[in-house]
């Protein structure tokens, strides 16, 4: 494959770079503004509430197809850095495409709000879901580790002669649901590695692209899994943009009553099942190093904030690039206590999580104590999730909807 | 020994239980005469209603239908509850790998297994089904092994002396795997009396590839495919005494259906028990069938089961490297059991459709709920969340000879080879949405529901004929009855 920037590439490139800087610009954090009650004096007395479902269903169709174009900005910045690294490997253009898949993680983390009811990301036929963001990974099912010098696909050059989109599609999670071979954290390992320090991420050489054996395999594995992903990602931001024939008309068209259902189980879900529980418990309490999601890269703090942001933007209506009527925004006019209390139990788990100290794993060795303030955090970063979701379903119930919180 | 230490359990089951089973031998008594009568009369529209309820697991009970049904927590879970079902979720779902590896928490697999994890076979908490074909990969139907005779201690089969008491087909790369089995099935013409026909798989096995040499002469087999999972907590909840009280062993009410307890070597107690999980109902509880699962199918060793599965004269397997002793330490197993006792039921759907109450119905009249017994109420137990609560699992948890046709020929315990345990049929309608087939049985052979059915034979052969002597209009509406469960 011709790998040389072409004249499209660069202005592809250039295109990216100004929405990334835009991008950057709307998530970079300013302290969260707490949403003022009105006076009651200025509220309609009577709220139409069948009005507002179908604003909150329409305004978070917005959202879901703003942040996954964001996540497509980013992720095709990740992908030219990614061919710049395998047309030119040196430390440096591999520092340059580690950073761009940080970069890019930042934006994806927020949509995994949108999982958990059977949506394009998920749903059963054809959801990309296990092919973008499969975790978690059977690392030696793509390439050495260390103990196996000629483990995975990568070095099986007589089963596997050419390294292809389909082949990789075809191998994802085929012996079972660790055997992940595409998505972020297939390209996360080929960048870092495995994860072999106990006070850093993983430090793979720069001559597995240069001299080491089937360095051209792994740099084509590379490629191929980066512009997979983005042909994934576009699947979605295609499947959520105006204009028709798409699932966001189907999600427009439905009672409003069903797909706010859905909209507050992949908050809910997220927040709790996911998030608190498979994601943090289970490494915090089994002190698994091994359980932390983003292991090669050292990322996971990172990932937990951004769930957990993308929870507060379904929440709140403020998706950054776009912002209006949110989950919150419909329970107030049911009840306007709860309503505040969400808004303070959703600020309290973004700046819970923001606050838990890099790298994850530090907190989940045999010797880190439980009163320790890292593991502390851990803890209580776990509890205000369960707690908003918990106000979540007890919000949604109010309105007759029964929401699941386990994944 | 063993046969006396079975009879002294008798006796101190009746001693244990017998007020209790003196009271409920009188409710049972007029319950029994109910649904005799019913079988005659028809049931009042009070008792079609009765089991027509949607929360089929009590409290613990999730409206679901979609392919993570089965998975679900128990809707009656606290935070801290749900944090430790999280855990065992994860060591559920996630495979184990090779000895020694970083991943230290989950390594030690084999060194012969049948799976890489739990859920390679209960896929989603759910069913398994037979391979296609012999080239098939799926996973999720084992083969136990005996030979004739009886422990002297546990009173359970004696294994193979080469193979064990169960066929592992697959192995760490340094260790060969046992051998595997070649599946073929023919096929069994039969008729609705309308004049419907229809065609049962009645499968036939053989072992090839056998490593140790030539199995027993005298070898026992006994297929058995993995199950759904949920529900499990609540079964374990059901009152032993309620259990008993609906044995009739000797068939004293004449009904043509006996329904005997099993009785079971408790590897913790190091004593008999009731059993109650297994397709022989041939565990005790659900900490050691997990525990057994993991020993025998995966070559995991835990504190029930601590050594490690191989045989004598398995070398390579005794030399293979353990991945800790034991592999799965106490803390980890009882989270993966609390993990199993509180995966939620999921919801009956459409009690309200006139079909599914005419299948109803239909299921009372036929006699199906003499062994699938529609409702218990549980007991205490150590999860509050499954105390107390009224279920509709659809089961006895008693033995019944279910005839020659289903026969695996092999004893386990107290259960002769023509005996199975009514399993539940709770969540019945909905392993198609989570395992995407309707494979049903204990080795898969039924492709669905009346499939199922018409495989009923011995004291299960009244209802069959009943099934098979209604009207099309009638076994869809016990079909569409059975799959909104």
């Amino acid at each position: 494959m011709d790998r040389k920037p072409t004249r499209i590439t660069i202005a592809v490139a250039a295109l990216a770079l100004c929405v990334f800087l835009i991008a950057m610009a709307c998530t970079n954090e300013p302290p969260p503004a707490p949403t003022v009650p009105l006076p009651d004096t200025m509220m309609d007395p009577v709220v139409d509430v069948e009005a507002l479902k179908g604003e909150v269903v329409a305004h978070y169709a917005n959202g879901v197809h703003a942040l996954y174009s964001q996540s497509l900005a980013s992720a095709r910045i990740m992908d030219t850095a990614i061919d710049a690294f395998i047309a030119d490997p040196n430390p440096a253009s591999l520092d340059a495409a580690k950073r761009a898949w940080l970069r890019a993680r930042e934006d994806y983390g927020p949509t995994e709000v949108f999982r958990f009811y059977g949506g394009p990301i998920d749903n059963e036929e054809n959801g990309p879901e296990g092919l973008i963001n499969a975790w978690p990974m059977d690392e030696s099912y793509i390439d050495y580790v260390e103990g196996n010098p000629t483990a995975g696909i990568i070095n099986m050059p007589d089963e596997y002669s050419t390294i292809a989109s389909d082949l990789i599609i075809s191998l994802n999670e085929e012996g079972g649901e660790e055997n992940v071979s595409t998505g972020w954290h297939a390209i996360e390992f080929l960048l870092w590695g495995q994860d072999l320090n106990e006070n850093g991420p993983g430090t793979r050489p720069v001559e597995d692209y240069t001299t080491n054996d089937n360095s051209d395999r792994r740099a084509q594995y590379l490629a191929v899994a980066s512009d997979t992903l983005l042909v994934h990602l576009q699947d979605m931001v295609d499947a959520w943009a105006p204009g028709g024939g798409n699932y966001r008309a189907e999600f427009l068209t439905k009672p409003a009553n069903d797909a706010l259902v859905d909209i507050i189980t992949g908050a809910g879900a997220l927040s709790k099942g996911e998030l608190a529980g498979e994601r943090m418990f289970v490494a915090y309490s089994e002190r698994s190093q091994e359980d932390e999601h983003s292991c090669f890269s050292d990322n996971t703090v990172a990932d937990i904030v951004g769930n957990a942001i993308g929870v507060r933007m379904v929440l709140t209506g403020d998706y950054g690039v776009v912002s209006g009527p949110g989950i919150i925004d419909l329970f107030a006019a049911d009840n306007e206590a709860l309503a505040d209390r969400l808004t303070d139990e959703t600020r309290v788990a973004v700046s819970m999580a923001h606050n838990i100290p890099d790298p994850f794993d530090q907190h989940l060795t045999d010797t880190a104590s439980d009163s320790a303030f890292g593991r502390s955090q851990v803890l209580s970063t776990i509890e205000a999730l369960e707690k908003q979701a918990d106000t979540i379903v007890e919000g949604a119930a109010a309105f007759g909807f029964t929401i699941n919180t386990s994944v | 020994m063993n046969q006396d230490r079975i009879a002294s359990y008798r006796k101190t089951a009746w001693l244990r239980y017998g007020l209790a089973a003196l009271a409920g031998a009188v409710g049972m008594g007029a319950l029994a005469w109910f649904l005799v009568s019913d079988a005659r009369s028809g049931p009042s529209e009070a008792e079609v209603a009765a089991i027509l309820q949607t929360q089929l697991g009590g409290d613990t009970t999730i409206v679901t239908t979609n392919r993570n049904s089965f998975a679900l927590a128990a809707a009656n879970l606290n935070n801290q509850e749900r944090r430790i079902f999280e855990v065992g979720d994860s060591f559920f779902t996630q495979n184990w790998v090779t000895a020694p590896a970083s991943t230290e928490a989950r390594d030690g697999l084999g060194p012969t297994f049948n799976a890489q994890s739990c859920s390679s076979c209960h896929t989603l908490d759910g069913r398994a089904q037979p391979p296609a074909n012999n080239d098939d990969p799926e996973r999720g139907l084992l083969f136990r092994l005996s030979i004739p005779g009886v422990d002297p201690v546990t009173g359970g089969p004696l294994p193979d002396p080469a193979y064990g008491g169960q066929l592992q087909d697959r192995a760490i790369l340094t260790v060969p795997p046992e051998g595997r089995f070649l599946i073929d099935y023919r096929k069994i013409p039969g008729e609705y009396e309308d004049g419907t026909p229809y065609t049962l798989l009645r499968p036939e096995y053989s072992f090839t590839d056998l490593a140790f040499g030539p199995t027993h002469p005298d070898l026992l087999v006994s297929p058995r495919i993995a199950p759904a999972v949920f529900g499990g907590g609540l079964l374990e909840a059901i009152p032993e005494s309620a259990i008993l009280a609906l044995a009739d062993p000797d068939d004293a009410d004449g009904d043509g259906i006996s329904g005997r307890a099993n009785l079971v070597w408790s590897v913790q107690d190091e004593d008999t028990r009731l059993g109650r999980f297994g397709w022989k109902a041939n565990v005790p509880t659900l900490e050691q069938q997990i525990a057994g699962a993991f020993h025998g199918d995966i070559g995991i060793t835990s504190p029930l089961f601590p050594e490690e599965n191989c045989p004598a004269g398995q070398t390579d397997c005794q030399a293979a490297l353990n991945g800790g002793t034991p592999e799965l330490p106490q803390d980890r197993l009882d989270k993966i059991t609390f993990y199993n006792q509180t995966l939620a039921v999921p919801a009956m759907r459409d009690v309200d459709d006139p079909q599914v109450r005419a299948g109803a119905r239909l299921f009372l009249e036929a006699g199906c709920a003499a062994c699938h017994t529609p409702s218990h109420t549980t007991g205490q137990h150590p999860v509050p969340a499954l105390s107390g609560q009224v279920i509709f699992p659809y089961t006895d948890l008693l033995l019944h000879d279910m005839g020659e046709g289903l026969a695996d020929g092999r004893p386990d315990f107290l259960a002769h080879g023509q005996e199975w345990r009514t399993p539940p049929l709770w969540g019945i309608g909905l392993i198609e949405n989570v395992n995407n087939h309707t494979r049903l049985l204990h080795d898969g052979r039924a492709r669905n529901v009346a499939e199922a059915i018409l495989w009923h034979d011995g004291e299960g052969r009244a209802a069959r004929e009943a099934f098979r002597k209604m009207s099309r209009e009638e076994r869809e509406a016990l079909l569409r009855f059975l799959e909104s469960l």
